[in-house]
């Protein structure tokens, strides 16, 4: 890790090298209250879904009242905010489009995220503030047409699922523009924006937002010898399946920093708060600890730990050091389910009692191992002992989302750190 | 009335008469290493053999340079554009910009058609790459008859359109055929099974059987039936599409063959006595049933389809 590509990335300071060329953090807003976490738990920035022209129909959207409530927060942490516009837009989508856009200038949103050359035309002639990024829906994925869309003025560029390290290396040394890359999450198994399998078989249009997963749906392999049907398993085989594992770069984070990737992603607008919070802090604690002073880092066993507290399927670096092979995918399993559950949000705690007052996320009662994390603590677990309800009657258990209830933590806690419950 | 062109994708060299001699206008031809899914492989070689058949009787070449390209192949690009500006062929049809970016350093004045199959959606785009050196747009075939008229009439770029034959799906770039029979503990498989096109993945719920295969550019899933329009191409004559593909991927010459010369009779009769048209066109479709293998059954595709989103 100690080979300098650019030198433009890090310094020496007092003997020592340093990275001065931090990449920035991006994480999946799916909503305010997730938007509000991901960058009080440390990403640079967040991706949101408008109402319209974005991919996720079903992502809890924001409106531009919403919009703007959450770029004036981003702004008080310097974080900013972009905005998924990715669609493959139809001639009756182009109707409201300059409106739409328009609307995301005046809320303040730093960049949009976009496949279609309609939009990135669109807005950068009644937009021009806003800037534009290529979508990863354009499955760009060579250095000729990175040079393509850098000489159409954009600022930066999402590469597709399938560029490796060294495809990467060599776009970055070759052009000059921004480069944003997936680090963590689910992702296609298709090139991005070539996939219409919902399409046929749900017609729904996947490039519109309607995807069904439908390569996570199970399929007989057969072959058709001479106008013949033969199935090719046998009959307790696993049927034939294309899921892939999940992408985790957390190992890999030192390299893209050496090769100067400008933005590392983390997908999942539909994740929880839960999920977004405890990703987004692994990927922030790695990112920080590298620049500090990289010739010592080395991965903690208690990040990757952590990564595996919501992880809800297997996970692999898919195509970052070539062609993933068979173990990344995923045959006669649907995923797994996370080691923990999210419990609880932490609303407040008094110093003078000990006692935090929590919002339930997830049924537990007195007896209950917990562990609490958060930006402001180190991770703690506990015993949970009474439970009290906000009138003061304790509780045999908390039971009802959202029931908000007391108890006594052993450290403190801060608004917004989360409890979590490990499941056996 | 405009009579569109009647574009078809030649098997080898030696389709090339035979289909010229049943109706066929144009072809688009090339080699995996450069082209998605052709339904058949021209060498360099045999791409001059092609085009020289085909200039012969004042019939044009569109070469398929339309893959997603990674670094390594994105190097290669100017020498083979340059190649294929040289063995003369009548356009380039691409989808990645790479293309575009090699078309300009070494063939700055081939023809272009712009086809990512999947993403051409809107005529907006098809005119944004139009200004960007293209004078032809291929169209999702995930567009309604409507939409495909709509952007006709919006178009500054000559409008191609598929209006017979599979259509594909997905594309990972995984070997996903390679990774069942690896995980199955069957990797001979691969090895018995890397050419043949022959496989179907079976989906129960739907009843549909998809063909599948592996080649340089990935895995690919193609369409359960067959689109064929041959008794509706009335309107779309009419609203002046440019050109109408005929795409014989994953069948045989002889029923590319049987098929072209169909949709000649079809396309004539249209153009030329449309009431003549209009009564024997069930008779045409019915000739195209009886051509089907067994397990393709036709349908008219997104035509006629509506999606929801
Ligand atoms: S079906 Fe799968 S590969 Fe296709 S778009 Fe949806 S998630 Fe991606």
């Amino acid at each position: 890790m100690s080979t300098v590509i650019n030198d433009t990335i890090a310094t020496v300071i007092d003997g020592k090298r340093v990275i001065v060329k931090k990449p920035e953090l991006l994480a999946p807003a799916g909503t305010l209250e997730k938007l509000k976490i991901a960058i009080h738990y440390g990403a640079d920035a967040v991706y949101i879904g408008g109402q319209e022209y974005g991919l996720r129909s079903n992502a809890g959207n924001f409106t531009l009242e919403e919009m703007k409530e959450g770029v004036e927060f981003a702004r008080k942490y310097g974080a900013k905010v972009y905005v998924t516009t990715n669609i493959y837009a139809h001639n009756e989508n182009i109707d409201g489009l300059e409106d739409y856009l328009r609307g995301l200038q005046e809320a303040g949103v730093t960049g949009i995220i976009v496949a279609d050359p309609l939009i990135i035309e669109t807005c950068r002639r009644v937009a021009p503030k806003v800037e534009v990024h290529l979508s990863t829906q354009q499955s760009l994925s060579n250095w000729r047409a990175v040079q393509y869309w850098k000489e159409e003025g954009l600022h930066r560029v999402v590469l597709a699922r399938e560029t490796t390290s060294e495809e990467m290396r060599e776009m970055k040394e070759k052009v000059d523009i921004e480069i944003e890359t997936f680090i963590h999450g689910a992702m296609c198994i298709a090139y991005s924006g070539r996939c219409v399998l919902s399409n046929h078989m749900t017609a729904r249009d996947s490039n519109r937002g309607g995807c069904c997963q439908s390569c996570r749906w199970d399929y007989d392999l057969y072959s058709l010898d001479e106008g013949n049907e033969q199935a090719l398993f046998a009959e307790n085989d696993s049927p034939f399946a294309m899921s892939p594992k999940d992408l985790k770069l957390v190992e890999s984070i030192p390299k893209l920093i050496e090769l100067g990737i400008d933005s590392l992603k983390i997908e999942g607008r539909m994740k929880s708060i839960h999920y977004i919070a405890t990703v987004v802090s692994v990927y922030r604690k790695v990112i920080d600890t590298y620049c500090a002073d990289p010739e010592n880092f080395q991965i903690k066993q208690e990040w990757l730990e952590e990564l595996e507290k919501c992880a809800n399927r297997p996970a692999a670096p898919a195509f970052f050091e070539g062609t993933p092979g068979m173990e990344e995918q995923l045959f006669g399993v649907h995923g797994k389910k996370a080691s923990h559950d999210f419990a609880g949000l932490v609303l407040d705690y008094d110093k003078d009692t000990g006692m935090v007052t929590l919002q339930q996320r997830n049924f537990f009662r007195p007896g209950d191992e917990v562990e609490f994390f958060g930006p402001e603590i180190e991770n703690f677990t506990q015993t949970v002992e009474a439970i009290w309800d906000e009138k003061g009657n304790e509780l045999d258990a908390a039971r009802h989302p959202l029931q908000i209830v007391r108890f006594k933590t052993e450290k403190p806690v801060y608004p917004n750190n989360m409890m979590r419950k490990g499941l056996e | 009335m405009k009579k569109p062109e009647l574009l078809v994708t030649p098997h080898s060299v030696d389709s090339i008469e035979p289909l010229i001699a049943t109706g066929a206008d144009a072809f688009v031809l090339g080699e995996q290493r450069y082209g998605l899914r052709l339904a058949g492989e021209f060498n360099r070689e045999d791409m001059k053999h092609a085009i020289g058949k085909a200039h012969a009787k004042g019939k044009k070449v569109y070469v398929a340079v339309n893959a997603i390209f990674h670094n390594d192949i994105a190097n290669e690009l100017d020498d083979y554009i340059a190649f294929v500006k040289e063995a003369g062929a009548d356009a380039i049809i691409f989808g990645d910009p790479a293309v575009l970016m090699a078309v300009r350093a070494v063939a700055p004045d081939m023809p272009l058609h712009w086809n990512t199959e999947t993403t051409a959606t809107n005529y907006f785009t098809c005119n944004y790459w139009g200004q960007r050196g293209a004078v032809r747009a291929v169209l999702a075939r995930e567009l309604s008859m409507d939409e495909v008229i709509e952007v006709k009439e919006n178009a500054e770029v000559a409008i191609e359109v598929q209006v017979h034959g599979m259509t594909c799906m997905f594309q990972s770039k995984r070997p996903l055929l390679g990774h069942y029979f690896e995980y199955q503990g069957k990797v001979m498989e691969i090895e018995n099974r890397k050419e043949a096109k022959n496989m179907l993945l079976y989906d129960k719920e739907r009843d549909n059987k998809y063909p599948i295969f592996e080649d340089q550019n990935g895995t690919h899933i193609m369409s359960p039936n067959d689109i064929c329009i041959i008794d509706e191409l009335a309107e779309m004559i009419e609203a002046g599409i440019d050109s109408f593909k005929i795409d014989g991927v994953l069948h045989s010459p002889e029923y590319l063959l049987e098929v072209t010369k169909l949709y000649r009779q079809a396309i004539d009769l249209c153009v030329e006595n449309l009431e003549e048209y209009e009564e024997v066109k069930e008779e045409l479709l019915e000739k195209i049933e009886e051509l089907q293998p067994a397990h393709r059954p036709l349908d008219t595709g997104f035509f006629f389809k509506e999606t929801v989103y």
